[in-house]
């Protein structure tokens, strides 16, 4: 029993729902012949992958769905073994290099030489060069992505490259000038409840559309989201209606706990409380960014308004601290303090 | 198998004797070719807007003689380019493959590799050319290491190339190329004599955009040139990309496998024009609207309403998937020409991006940084 979200994927470029004008663009990308290195871009959620995947299929035939998963070992320059795995089909590979972490040089040097040295096969093929899709684009370090460059231009008879990533921010300037930028926007909550509705009717539950509209709010514009969200609500409600409530989810629910702790009282002994909360928050591996993004957003709505931009201006700060140092609990914890202290300050009329 | 053999050999012969022909296969790897590859200068004149450069290039072309470069400047500016135009200028097709060594990012780099792949070409001795193939091609006595993106290069794995420099100088030299030379460590610095490349200016980019576009049968809209300059900051090679994407976009229909298939496809594309807006488009740069509205709901009014208008316009624009960083830089463009804002707000506002822009780089949350962003901007613009 599969997911909404993968049983209603939809599986070529005609089936996709919103960005029409995109899937053109792809579509007579895809039949021009000269396919472009692609660099797609969006927020998680957005319909990255499906878009690529639909788009491969449009370059091979449907020969680029059975795909099956290859373990590999590399092996770095100070011995170290690595396990690789790639998804791959006759025509293409999937690959995440920064499952490996720093390693992740090894692994696109040797892959995609080797790719890019052996010629097509098939000769039935549409195409005579292999894709390599590179999931989590913007996470490659700055060595994998030099090691990227010459490689796209060198090998590019046989060798076309798709980067996946959440932004352009991390990618370094001369791959971006190698690439077609391709930005895949969020679908409007229109749109999601369109897909809501849709994908409600092929499973034949009822139509609630206060409940669309509703989950569309929340999802944040994440259509992946806002499809488990719609299937949570309909595995534990025998029947929906218009103003059944969505339950968050449990990570979601304990931050606003901890919102609430933080605005009900200012004190040491409550930081030590939030504390517990936190280090549970972060041994359920969600990732810290999340906590503190969600944390601000749980605690915007409660401040007065004066306050608003100091909290956000901190909790940026925190954020850069949390990226550049090495334990997060420290931050989130300054983070803590420092909205207690603004709070108190703000309450007591006081400007020190 | 042998006649597989046979047959890679004969190519090989055809492209070494038509030397200024170009042969039937590779013409059919061409159409496949970016033309960033495909219009890669042949020779050093060829090379744009880099006068100074050529000049000395060319001189030491008939002088024989040869310094070790360096080559720095920054991305899409003609470094790889003019290397390898000079590398075929002075060694030809025949030779080019015995006498330069070209080793970038991509190959392992490592101490090792010096040590042992560049430390043995540099040793090898070199081989006679035949006398008539020394009529077409200068042939210098020495051979051409290229080591492209040297920055990426550790620390000591360039302290081991120094010896080796001078070592092997008699039939050896070196060209370094990296965007940064701040990163290529001094006593190699020293060694090679240094070219700067600089930015493309207007002019010259815009011909040869012009002129590939013409080549290929593109026609530009009135505008969309200067468009296609202006969105790649001087960087050819995106100019060059970002004017293929335009044409595959908006002319790219079907493409037969025969040999015609080029004059067919050169018909369509003659009905299409490149706008400036699929430019736009392609290089992600973000509508002026969207921007404006960001810059209108930071305008100061009573508190709550600058937040709730910020957030708003900032959540938006995050989901729709514009890159931060192209925020920042099209942010920063209008408040600065922006004459309504006294110099010295602006002052403090252009403190507030370079730290933004650090923590960018550093990796932080888009959202949470642009909306710090635009709510200390806005902080600014009220006059605390």
């Amino acid at each position: 029993m599969a997911l909404l979200v993968d049983k209603h994927r939809p599986r070529s470029l005609d089936q996709l729902t919103y960005h029409k004008d995109l899937s053109e663009r792809l579509r007579s990308l895809a039949q021009s012949g000269d396919f472009p290195h692609l660099l797609v871009y969006g927020p998680s959620g957005a319909g990255k992958k499906t878009r690529i995947v639909a788009t491969l299929k449009e370059l091979y035939g449907p020969g680029v769905e059975k795909i099956k998963i290859d373990s590999r070992v590399f092996q770095t320059t100070s011995n170290r073994k690595l396990e690789f795995n790639i998804v791959a089909s006759v025509y293409h590979l999937e690959i995440t290099p920064s499952d490996v972490g720093i390693y992740d040089r090894v692994v696109v040097q040797d892959l995609l030489k080797e790719v890019a040295q052996t010629q097509q096969v098939d000769q039935s093929a549409k195409q005579r060069f292999k894709v390599v899709v590179i999931n989590e684009a913007d996470h490659l370090t700055r060595d994998a992505q030099a090691a990227l460059r010459r490689t796209m231009e060198k090998y590019s008879p046989n060798l076309r490259l798709i980067l996946l990533a959440n932004s352009t921010a991390n990618i370094i300037a001369p791959i971006r000038s190698r690439t077609l930028l391709v930005r895949v926007a969020a679908p409007t909550e229109l749109e999601i409840c369109e897909v809501l509705a849709k994908s409600g009717k092929k499973e034949g539950f009822l139509a609630a559309r206060e409940l669309e509209k509703r989950i569309a709010k929340e999802s944040g514009r994440n259509l992946r989201r806002a499809l488990l969200m719609y299937e949570a609500v309909h595995a534990q409600n025998e029947k929906v209606s218009d103003d059944t409530p969505i339950p968050p989810p449990d990570w979601e629910a304990l931050i606003g706990v901890v919102a609430q702790e933080i605005m009900a009282e200012h004190s040491p002994a409550r930081i030590l409380q939030v504390r517990a909360k936190l280090y549970d928050l972060l041994t359920h591996c969600i990732p810290p960014t999340t906590i503190l993004k969600t944390l601000t957003f749980k605690l915007i709505p409660l401040i007065d308004d004066a306050l608003k931009a100091d909290v956000i201006k901190w909790a940026a700060f925190y954020e850069h601290r949390i990226r550049m140092g090495t334990k997060v609990i420290f931050h989130l914890e300054a983070f803590v303090a420092k909205f207690m202290r603004i709070l108190e300050e703000y309450l007591m009329g006081m400007d020190f | 198998m042998a006649g597989f053999f046979d047959i890679k050999a004969r190519k090989e012969a055809a492209a070494a004797n038509g030397g200024s022909t170009k042969t039937a296969p590779t013409k059919d790897t061409n159409r496949l070719q970016p033309w960033v590859e495909k219009y890669r200068p042949k020779s050093l004149s060829d090379v744009t807007a880099q006068d100074h450069t050529i000049t000395v290039l060319q001189r030491t072309l008939q002088s024989s003689n040869l310094p070790h470069m360096l080559f720095y400047g920054p991305p899409g500016t003609g470094k790889t380019s003019t290397v390898l135009a000079l590398a075929k200028e002075l060694y030809g097709p025949e030779l080019m493959k015995s006498r330069v060594l070209e080793l970038n990012a991509s190959d392992e780099r490592g101490i090792s590799i010096v040590r042992e792949k560049v430390k043995d070409f540099a040793r090898m001795q070199l081989s006679n050319p035949s006398p008539g193939y020394r009529d077409l091609y200068p042939c210098p006595p020495y051979k051409i290491i290229i080591l492209d993106e040297a920055d990426s290069m550790t620390q000591d794995a360039q302290s081991a190339l120094r010896r080796t420099m001078e070592t092997y100088s008699k039939i050896t030299r070196f060209c370094l190329i990296c965007n940064y030379v701040t990163r290529i460590i001094d006593p190699l610095a020293s060694r090679c004599s240094k070219f700067r490349f600089k930015s493309l200016d207007q002019g010259n980019a815009k011909k040869r955009v012009e002129e590939i576009a013409q080549k290929e049968g593109v026609r530009l809209e009135e505008g969309a040139a200067d468009t296609l300059i202006r969105c790649s900051e001087g960087d050819l090679r995106k100019a060059i990309t970002f004017l293929q994407s335009a044409a595959r976009l908006v002319g790219a229909v079907s493409v037969q496998k025969d040999e015609d298939a080029m004059e067919v496809d050169e018909d369509d594309k003659e009905g299409n024009v490149v706008t400036v807006k699929s430019i736009e488009g392609i290089a992600g740069v973000i509508p002026q609207d969207t921007i404006d509205k960001l810059v209108n709901a930071m305008q100061p009014r009573s508190k709550g309403l600058v937040y709730e208008a910020v957030a708003k316009v900032v959540t938006d624009m995050v989901a729709d998937g514009w890159s931060a960083t192209q925020v920042v830089t099209q942010l920063f463009q209008s408040i600065l020409y922006n004459e309504s804002i006294p110099d010295i707000q602006k002052n403090k506002i252009t403190l507030v991006f370079s730290e933004v822009d650090k923590r960018l780089v550093d990796g932080s949350d888009e959202h949470l940084t642009i909306l710090d962003l635009a709510l200390r901007i806005s902080n600014i613009l009220a006059g605390a």
